[in-house]
């Protein structure tokens, strides 16, 4: 390892300029003649536009323009494509409504677009918006999974029978009947994933720009893959061809997800601007965040599982209602299928599973993924069943996830995936170690004398990474590929800019892909630049979500240095007098093996770029790109345990220790690993204890601020315990598996086993999420009753 | 936010002429709530009347068994007051519960009680401390001074300039905060002195409310194992997706037991 290579734990490269205010996030650029854009959104969660009066407001000091969903039809400007395509049970493909930017006639979400104001300043756009009148007639709404499948629900697309998009299956459902027709226990167990949202730092925002002289479109755009982003705006959406289309997401203030979807906005002030000739920025208000970033989440699972005698897993059967929200987002088709269904068999030998999954529109904000998307559903329900079923056996919670274990490698699941690598006993002795697992008894014991009472939990899980390969998924539905690309430029005095596909936006990419270089360079980490989120500078890219950069983008990156390597060694070997056969590479040098004959890979690219003593066949030049398709997910694994203590008084639920071990592959920087975890846990926490987004039944969102809408505090967290035990994946060159979403999958359902921990004793035996202190309350109170 | 107009006079005299001479004049003090519904465009006044320039507004002193703390006074300020510790510790650990140290570092003793907000701390400190309320033209005692549901004795072009407390024997404050907004969902403070126990309550009511049956309770005997038995009724209680009625009348008997005890 050089001192700046794979395992170091390097201070971020980009940190300096975010923590001077340096950064340059989109609402910091402005254009020459920039006009501002406010969104007219609609008050109502369902209803019909019958009129919109723009004359008053387009009359207002400094309006330029008061465009419509009628005006935009009208230029041809079609609606958001979803880029998953799902197929029922029965054969037939998911129903797939339109998803005009601007609302024609009917509006389908409190926050749904209707009109917008551009005008010279955002504050002169936003007193004109005030003027629109919009004149609705309002519909009763289907706000909740449940009202929007009874009888006679009011139709979100009048086209979608039942609000049903789609009736999709996975797994061998005969199997599933026939090992629970011969278990000699089943437990079952309703419970719900509830809804989040996702509240990244920086709101959403984006600048549409026409020059009329290149006939070029530029996109400035919070986004997590801005090549994707061009690709549906400019193929789907727009017409507008690759060439004369640019897409750029310069820093971007978190994502988790809520960052990778192709948004109405994004068309909005791309269409607005070509149709002005003028620059027009929006930027959403927290308020407006609230009611049109996708949410997360929002399951309605009854989940069963069979076992014999011994606690050995037979059969699992889960049948989930998912809310997709009021349109179809990018990916809001995947999440609930082949990142949900795909986990359900965890780290466990279950021989037969089947899930059922109805994905049901209602009049909510659309939902998509939120870090995790699907996997922390999946484990959620999977861990609180098994906890349930060690309690029905009266068996350890330990023992009988020990019993269940995957021990052997390659694994192929009863749902599609094939595990490549994992120790699964490793991370969860670990875990338990970390956690004093078996010190906890004396601790709870202690804390009773307090009037507290104390719970231990503890969840071991799978996910799945960096989905690919490319034509698997493409079978599966994917309108996308899910490969990664990866140029190396090295300049002609050695140093280095590496550009990439993949987007960071917290993840600290400058510094983990600069290390990768120092590592198989021997380029040292000052010497890189990362260049990322602009269409217009790397080749093509599918972004950042999924855990994907490192896994699929970072292989890219790692494939590009070794052409760089093969062609440096023939230029070496030339210099040298050598064959290239016998030059060997090694931290940054080209040497003739056995001899004292070197060159640097400075000297080496002085030379590609000044070839004045060149070899004859060879092109000058020392500038690689590779692609690279993973030849399977990588699948990251881990074992968390909480330890909580809950106030009878109040049903407050303090978290005391929270240890995690976890297999992520190959550390490339433990220090942004351990961050990764830390943000992760605090989101999976959140999601634990307390968030959740209501909506009434007339389809207002309730929980639209930070007044009732609960975010994780650093005073609501403990300090973590966490480790890494290392088990590489094998089909990608760096053995890396990804970090960034095992936080929020794991430690969501130890939470809740920690909780139902401390209350088994008064015969209590789940808690819906959030834990909040009044649902705790009323459950120790019944309980008692 | 609507366009306004911006005034920052340097004596009370020039903020009651400012306010009178606005259409809708509007009085800034700390700006932690009026500021974020102007954001929301609930409230749009032509004008605000800032008081920071105001320096006889500010300030913290002790006079006999009369503390006295400035209209101006930030919470944090009064958190960390040695005066205040010293005279009424309860209510210093109360101010150093509010919001967060950004709301406190900036919010004012006079713009918390004037917004009258029903889940405020300040209500329940001033009426369980007997305390009187001291505008620019007559002294008002905190009962008659709030008047429920985001409603006060002011008028409309009244100043606060600073609220005395009579020193108690003993007090304090004990809140269970709203996990989003760290507002009270139910906050209780009980104060002892020679003449009886106050015991006033926030967050659970339209308005700062106190609990009689506590009251004489404690005044028998002030120890916490008095206050068992006596139950509230959830239906005059607020209930809310955080708290329901039920839920806040059960932590209101908790509040007010952890609270006496926390007198010592």
């Amino acid at each position: 390892m050089s001192e700046t290579g794979i395992g170091a734990a390097l201070r971020r490269k980009e940190d300096a300029r975010f923590l001077t205010g340096t950064g340059t996030f989109t609402d910091d650029i402005s254009r020459p003649g920039q006009l501002y854009a406010h969104i007219v959104r609609s008050p109502y969660a369902h209803a019909k536009i019958t009129a919109i009066d723009t004359t008053e407001a387009a009359a207002a000091p400094g309006v330029a323009a008061v465009l419509t969903g009628k005006d935009m039809a009208a230029d041809g400007v079609n609606p958001l494509p979803c880029g998953w395509q799902i197929h029922s049970r029965d054969g037939s493909p998911m129903a797939e409504p339109g998803h005009p930017a601007l609302a024609v006639d009917t509006v389908r979400h409190v926050g749904d677009r209707v009109a917008v104001v551009v005008a010279e300043t955002r504050h002169q756009a936003r007193e004109a918006g005030a003027l629109v009148e919009v004149t609705y007639e309002a519909l009763p709404a289907a706000a909740s999974i449940t009202a929007a499948l009874a009888d006679g629900a009011p139709l979100v697309h009048e086209d979608v029978p039942g609000n049903l998009c789609f009736d999709w299956e996975i797994g061998d459902a005969a199997a599933v009947d026939e090992a629970f027709a011969e278990a000699a226990h089943v437990v079952e167990l309703d419970l719900v994933n509830q809804r989040l949202i996702p509240n990244a730092i920086e709101p959403r925002a984006a600048i549409g720009e026409y020059d009329a002289a290149s006939d070029m479109t530029t996109l400035y755009t919070t986004s997590q893959n801005p090549h994707l982003i061009r690709l549906l705006l400019g193929a789907f959406v727009m017409g507008l061809p690759e060439h004369k289309l640019r897409v750029v997401a310069p820093d971007v203030g978190g994502g988790f997800g809520s960052k990778i979807f192709h948004y109405p906005e994004e068309v909005i002030v791309t269409w607005a601007a070509r149709r002005l000739g003028r620059p027009v920025k929006w930027t959403a208000t927290r308020s407006e965040s609230f009611q049109s970033d996708a949410h997360g989440r929002d399951h309605v699972t009854h989940g069963e599982l069979a076992l014999a005698e011994d606690g050995t897993f037979l059969g699992l059967r889960v049948s989930t209602k998912a809310n997709l929200g009021a349109y179809l987002s990018t990916f809001g088709s995947a999440v609930p299928t082949y990142l949900y269904g795909t986990l359900f068999a965890g780290c466990y030998k279950t021989p037969a599973i089947y899930g059922n999954v109805k994905a049901v529109f209602t009049h909510t904000v659309p939902v998509d993924a939120y870090r995790g998307a699907g996997r922390p559903e999946a484990a959620f329900m999977l861990e609180r069943l098994v906890d349930l079923a060690a309690r029905k056996l009266s068996m350890s919670p330990v023992v009988i996830r020990r019993r269940n274990f995957i021990e052997a490698f390659p694994y192929a699941t009863p749902v599609a995936l094939e595990y490549d690598a994992g120790d699964y006993h490793a991370t969860l002795d670990m875990a338990l170690q970390l956690a004093d697992y078996d010190g906890f008894e004396a601790r709870r014991e202690e804390a009773r004398g307090r009037g507290k009472l104390r719970g231990i939990g503890l969840s071991t899980f799978v996910e799945a990474c960096g989905i690919a390969p490319s034509a698997v998924a493409g079978a599966l539905g994917a309108r996308a590929g899910l490969y990664e690309s990866g140029q190396i430029r090295v300049h002609p005095t050695g140093s280095v800019t590496v550009y990439t596909g993949t987007h960071s936006h917290g993840q600290g990419h400058e510094t983990t892909f600069a290390q990768l270089v120092s590592e198989h360079l021997g380029v040292d980490v000052d010497a890189v630049d990362v260049v990322h989120g602009d269409s217009a500078k790397s080749s093509f890219g599918m972004g950042t979500y999924g855990s994907r950069s490192l896994a699929v983008g970072g292989n890219a990156i790692y494939m590009a240095m070794q052409k760089v390597i093969e062609k440096g060694r023939k230029i070496a070997a030339h210099l040298m007098e050598a064959s290239p056969d016998d030059v060997e590479f090694e931290r940054g040098v080209f040497r003739v093996a056995g001899t004292d004959k070197e060159k640097t890979l400075g000297e080496v690219a002085l030379t590609a770029y000044v070839p004045h003593d060149y070899p004859e066949d060879l092109e000058p030049g020392l500038d690689e790109t590779a692609f690279y398709d993973p030849k399977n997910f990588t699948f990251p694994a881990g074992a968390h345990v909480v330890e909580v203590e809950v106030d009878p008084e109040t049903g407050t639920v303090e978290l005391v220790n929270v240890s995690c071990a976890d297999d992520v592959g190959t550390v490339v920087n433990p220090m942004i690993v351990d961050g990764q975890m830390h943000g992760g846990l605090a989101q999976g926490i959140g999601q634990a204890l307390l968030e959740r987004a209501v909506y009434d039944d007339s389809g207002q969102l309730v929980t639209g601020s930070y007044m009732n809408y609960t975010m994780p505090r650093a005073a609501d967290l403990p300090s973590f315990t966490l480790g890494t035990h290392v088990t590489e994946c094998t089909h990608n060159p760096l053995g890396v598996k990804g970090v960034g979403e095992v936080g929020s999958i794991g430690v969501p359902p130890a939470v809740i086993n920690a909780v139902v921990d401390a209350l088994a004793h008064l015969g209590v035996t789940h808690v819906e999420m959030p834990a909040t202190p009044e649902k705790v309350w009323r459950t120790i109170r019944d309980a008692q009753a | 936010m609507q366009t306004f107009d911006y005034h920052r006079p340097a004596s009370l005299a020039g903020a009651l002429e400012a306010l009178r001479g606005a259409e809708d004049g509007k009085i800034l003090a700390g700006g932690q709530s009026l500021l974020p519904i102007m954001k929301l465009d609930l409230v749009g006044p032509s004008a605000l009347v800032s008081l920071k320039g105001i320096a006889e507004l500010r300030g913290i002193d002790r006079e006999g068994d009369t503390l006295r703390i400035g209209a101006m006074t930030t919470h944090a300020e009064v958190a960390e007051s040695d005066v205040v510790r010293d005279a009424i510790p309860g209510l210093a650990a109360m101010a150093h519960g509010i919001g967060d140290a950004q709301v406190r570092n900036v919010g004012t003793l006079g713009g918390a009680i004037a917004h009258a907000d029903p889940a405020a701390d300040y209500p329940a400190a001033l009426v369980a401390l007997e305390a009187t309320v001291v505008t620019d033209r007559r002294h008002i005692a905190a009962d008659d001074f709030f008047r429920g549901f985001f409603t006060t004795a002011l008028e409309d072009d009244e100043i606060i300039t600073e609220v005395t407390f009579p020193v108690p024997d003993k007090a304090a404050y004990a809140k269970f905060p709203n996990p989003a907004s760290r507002y009270a969902i139910v906050g209780v403070m009980v104060a002892a002195r020679r003449g009886g126990v106050r015991v006033a309550v926030t967050g659970a009511g339209r308005g700062v409310f106190r609990v009689e049956a506590m009251e004489h309770a404690l005044s028998d005997e002030f120890a916490a194992g008095t206050l068992d038995g006596i139950a509230m009724a959830p239906d005059d209680l607020v209930s809310d997706m955080d708290a329901s009625g039920e839920y806040r009348a059960h932590l209101l008997g908790v509040m007010a037991r952890r609270a006496v005890e926390a007198c010592g």
